[in-house]
C-alpha cells in the first residue's frame, strides 16, 4: 500500500490546546522541582504513573514539526536543519546559564553548611574540589546536576531531528517505525549515553525521542488518522481503565498497607516502572491522559481563546525561556525553603508566586516579539512565518 | 520556625492513626517523646520469619549494613550511632533474649557493592535479619535505577538464603541537600522491591521530614556539635526496634493492614 506524504495540513492554524497544556506542563514541571514543595502534591506524578515529562516532550515534538516541517516545505532541507541547529545551540547556552546559577547555589551551600548527621550527603558538594574536570563534563552535556536533565535531553533530540523530519515529511509511518525500532534497540541492549561522574543520562534519548518524534508525527497529519480511533468509544473507555489502574497502584506508594492488596504478579509485571527509559507503562499512562484530555477539551473550544487559560497559553508559547526561568526559580524556591522558612504556608506562596513570575515573564517576551516585529528598520515583518504563535 | 497550622494538622493526621494502631500506641511508652511522634510511620507490613524463630530461640543476632548515614563521627560515634541504639533497645524491649547487633558500615558504598559485601559478613555474624540501609550513595553517584534495583534483589536472595530476614532503611531527609541529590527514584525502586520481595521498609525518610516539618529536631541547623545528631539516631535505633519487634510477631494476619 503506498503512502500519501503528508502536505495539507501544514498550512492549518496553530493549535492552542498544544500551548496551553505545555503552559501547564511547565508550571508543573516548576513544582515538582521543589524538593519537599507541598503544593507538588497536585501535580500528576503523584496520581499515576507519567509525569509533566512526558506532556513537554510530546508537544515540543508536536510543535518542532509544525514550525520546522513548514520551512523545510518551503525553504527545504538546508535551511530547516540549519533553523534546528540553531535552536539546539539556543538550548545549550540556555543550559549551561543554568549550570552556572547551579553552581552558585552549591558553593553557598558548601560554604556554609555543616552537621555530623549529614557527613554522607555532603559527599555531593565534592565535584567542587575539583572544578576543572567537573566544568567541562558539564559542558560536554556529561556533568548534569538534579533536575537539569530535561534540556540535555531537548539539544539531543532537536540534533537528531532534520533527518526524521525528513523521513516523516516523505513516509511518516516509515519514520515512525525507524523511531520505535531504536527504542526497541535501546531496551534490547540497554543503549544510554554516559554521564560523569558514574552512571547514565536520567533521561535516555534513545528512549525519549519515541514520544518527540510520535509528536511529530501527530503534527504532520497523523493526529487526523488516528481521530477515528481516539473518538472511539472502546478507546476512551480503555483509557479511563487503565487512568483509574495507575491512580489504585499510585495510592499504594502513599499508603504501604495497601500494598498487600496488589497481587504479586501484578506487581512483577509492572516493577519497576522506569522513568529513565521511558517504560511502556508510562507511555500508555500518557496517551490514556491524551486520549481522554482531547475528548474533553475540542480543538475549537471557545473557552481557549479566553482570559482564564491566557497564562498557561502565554507560558506554553514561550517554553524554552519559561522552563529555564521554572528551574531557575525551583532553585530560589528550596532556597527560601532553607534560609527563611518551610512553613506550608510559605510554600504555597513560593508556588503561586514563582507561577506569577513565569507568566509574567511570558507576557514580556511576547511584547519583545512584537515590538521587535514592528522593528525601526527596513525588516520584512513576515520574515518568519513559522514562528507566528510561538516558539518550537 | 513551624506554625500551628502544620502542626496542628499533622496532630490530628497521627491522632487519628494512632486509633488504628493500638498495640503501637500503649507498647512503648519508654520512649522519648520526640521519638514518639513519628510513631505512626512504623508499618510492619510484612512479617520476619527467621527473626521470629529467633525471638522463640532466646537468641537474635542482627547485621546492620550501611553506608555512611549509618554511623556518626566523632570517638563514640559507633556507639550513639542508631546500630548500637537498635541494640541497646532491642534489648531492653527483649529481656531473656540474647541480642547481638553487628555493623558492617563503610561510607560512599553503594547497593551492588553491599550486596557484594553481604556473604561474607552473613558467613561471620550468622544473622536471623539483615537490616540494609542503603540508596543515598546510589543516588549521588546516579547508579543506573535498574542496576540499583537488581542488587536490592541479589542482596535480598543472599540474606534468605542464609536464613535470614531482611528490613530496608531508606536514605536520610537532609534538607539542605535535597536539591542536589535525586532520592525519588532511589526510594521509588527501593519501595517497589520491597513490595514484590515483601520486605519491610523503615521509612527513615519520612520519619525525618515529619520531625523538620513538626519541628521535633532542626534538621536546617549548621553545627559541628553531635547531640542533634545522636538524639536523631537515639531515635531511628528506638523506631527501628519496635519495628522489628512488631514485624516477627507470630501469628497474626500481617496482610490485613499490618494487624
Amino acid at each position: 500500500m503506498k503512502e500519501k506524504p503528508f502536505t495539507a495540513p501544514l498550512t492549518i492554524e496553530r493549535d492552542l490546546r498544544l500551548d496551553l497544556f505545555r503552559g501547564i506542563a511547565l508550571w508543573l514541571i516548576f513544582l515538582d522541582h521543589i524538593p519537599s514543595n507541598a503544593v507538588s502534591w497536585i501535580t500528576i506524578r503523584n496520581y499515576g504513573f507519567s509525569d509533566a515529562t512526558e506532556i513537554f516532550v510530546f508537544i515540543s515534538g508536536y510543535t518542532a514539526a509544525f514550525v520546522y516541517g513548514r520551512a523545510m516545505q518551503t525553504h527545504g532541507f538546508v535551511v530547516a536543519a540549519a533553523r534546528v541547529l540553531k535552536r539546539a545551540w539556543q538550548i545549550y547556552v540556555a543550559h549551561v546559564f543554568l549550570f552556572a546559577i547551579y553552581l552558585a547555589e552549591i558553593a553557598y551551600v558548601a560554604h556554609s553548611f555543616e552537621n555530623p548527621l549529614y557527613t554522607e550527603e555532603m559527599g555531593v558538594l565534592d565535584f567542587m574540589k575539583n572544578p576543572d574536570v567537573t566544568i567541562l563534563q558539564a559542558l560536554l552535556l556529561k556533568f548534569k546536576p538534579v533536575n537539569m536533565d530535561v534540556l540535555p535531553l531537548y539539544i539531543m533530540l532537536l540534533l537528531w531531528f532534520a533527518p526524521i523530519l525528513w523521513l516523516l515529511l516523505r513516509s511518516p509511518s516509515l519514520a515512525l517505525v525507524v523511531s520505535a525500532s531504536l527504542y526497541t534497540l535501546m531496551w534490547v541492549f540497554e543503549w544510554n549515553f554516559e554521564a560523569y561522574p558514574s552512571g547514565t543520562w536520567a533521561f535516555n534519548p534513545y528512549a525519549w525521542q519515541l514520544l518527540f518524534v510520535f509528536g511529530a508525527w501527530c503534527a504532520l497529519g497523523g493526529a487526523q488518522r488516528l481521530a477515528r480511533w481516539i473518538n472511539s468509544p472502546v478507546t476512551i473507555g480503555l483509557a479511563v481503565a487503565y487512568l483509574l489502574f495507575a491512580f489504585s497502584i499510585a495510592m499504594t506508594w502513599y499508603i504501604p498497607r495497601l500494598g498487600a492488596y496488589v497481587p504479586k504478579f501484578v506487581g512483577e509485571a509492572i516493577y519497576p516502572i522506569d522513568k529513565t527509559n521511558l517504560d511502556v507503562l508510562r507511555i500508555l499512562h500518557f496517551l490514556s491522559l491524551a486520549v481522554i484530555t482531547v475528548w474533553f477539551v475540542p480543538k475549537d473550544w471557545p473557552a481557549l481563546k479566553s482570559r482564564l487559560f491566557w497564562p498557561a497559553i502565554v507560558c506554553g508559547q514561550h517554553s524554552l525561556g519559561i522552563f529555564c526561568l521554572g528551574v531557575f526559580l525551583s532553585f530560589a524556591g528550596h532556597f527560601v525553603f532553607t534560609e527563611v522558612s518551610n512553613r506550608v504556608f510559605t510554600q504555597v506562596i513560593v508556588s503561586a508566586l514563582g507561577i506569577a513570575i513565569m507568566v509574567a515573564a511570558a507576557a514580556l517576551i511576547s511584547w519583545y516579539r512584537v515590538i521587535e516585529r514592528q522593528g525601526p528598520g527596513p525588516r520584512p515583518p513576515a520574515a518568519k512565518p513559522g514562528y507566528a504563535g510561538g516558539d518550537a | 520556625m513551624m506554625g500551628r497550622l502544620p502542626f496542628l494538622l499533622a496532630s490530628l493526621v497521627l491522632a487519628m492513626l494512632g486509633q488504628t494502631w493500638p498495640a503501637l500506641a500503649e507498647q512503648p511508652a519508654e520512649h522519648p517523646a520526640e521519638c514518639r511522634v513519628a510513631e505512626n510511620l512504623i508499618e510492619p507490613i510484612f512479617p520476619l520469619p527467621h527473626v521470629a524463630q529467633a525471638l522463640a530461640a532466646k537468641k537474635l543476632h542482627v547485621l546492620v549494613l550501611g553506608a555512611g548515614s549509618s554511623r556518626l563521627p566523632g570517638a563514640s560515634g559507633t556507639a550513639d550511632a542508631y546500630p548500637a541504639r537498635l541494640q541497646h533497645a532491642l534489648a531492653a524491649i527483649l529481656p531473656g533474649v540474647e541480642v547481638k547487633v553487628t555493623a558492617d558500615v563503610k561510607a560512599k558504598r553503594g547497593a551492588a557493592e553491599m550486596a557484594m559485601a553481604l556473604p561474607a559478613a552473613l558467613a561471620a555474624t550468622r544473622p536471623a535479619l539483615v537490616v540494609w540501609q542503603t540508596g543515598t550513595v546510589d543516588a549521588m553517584q546516579a547508579i543506573d535505577p535498574d542496576q540499583f534495583s537488581q542488587a536490592l534483589g541479589r542482596g535480598i536472595n543472599t540474606a534468605r538464603s542464609e536464613g535470614a530476614d531482611v528490613v530496608f532503611i531508606n536514605p536520610q531527609y537532609s534538607p539542605r541537600t535535597e536539591s542536589m541529590i535525586a532520592l525519588g527514584t532511589y526510594a521509588e525502586n527501593m519501595r517497589w522491591v520491597a513490595l514484590q520481595q515483601e520486605v519491610p521498609v523503615f521509612d527513615r525518610f519520612s520519619i525525618m521530614k515529619l520531625w523538620a516539618d513538626l519541628g521535633t529536631f532542626d534538621l536546617y541547623s549548621a553545627t559541628k556539635k553531635l547531640d542533634m545528631a545522636e538524639r536523631v539516631h537515639d531515635c531511628i535505633g528506638r523506631l527501628l526496634a519496635d519495628l522489628v519487634i512488631e514485624a516477627a510477631k507470630p501469628s497474626e494476619p500481617h496482610a490485613e493492614g499490618g494487624r
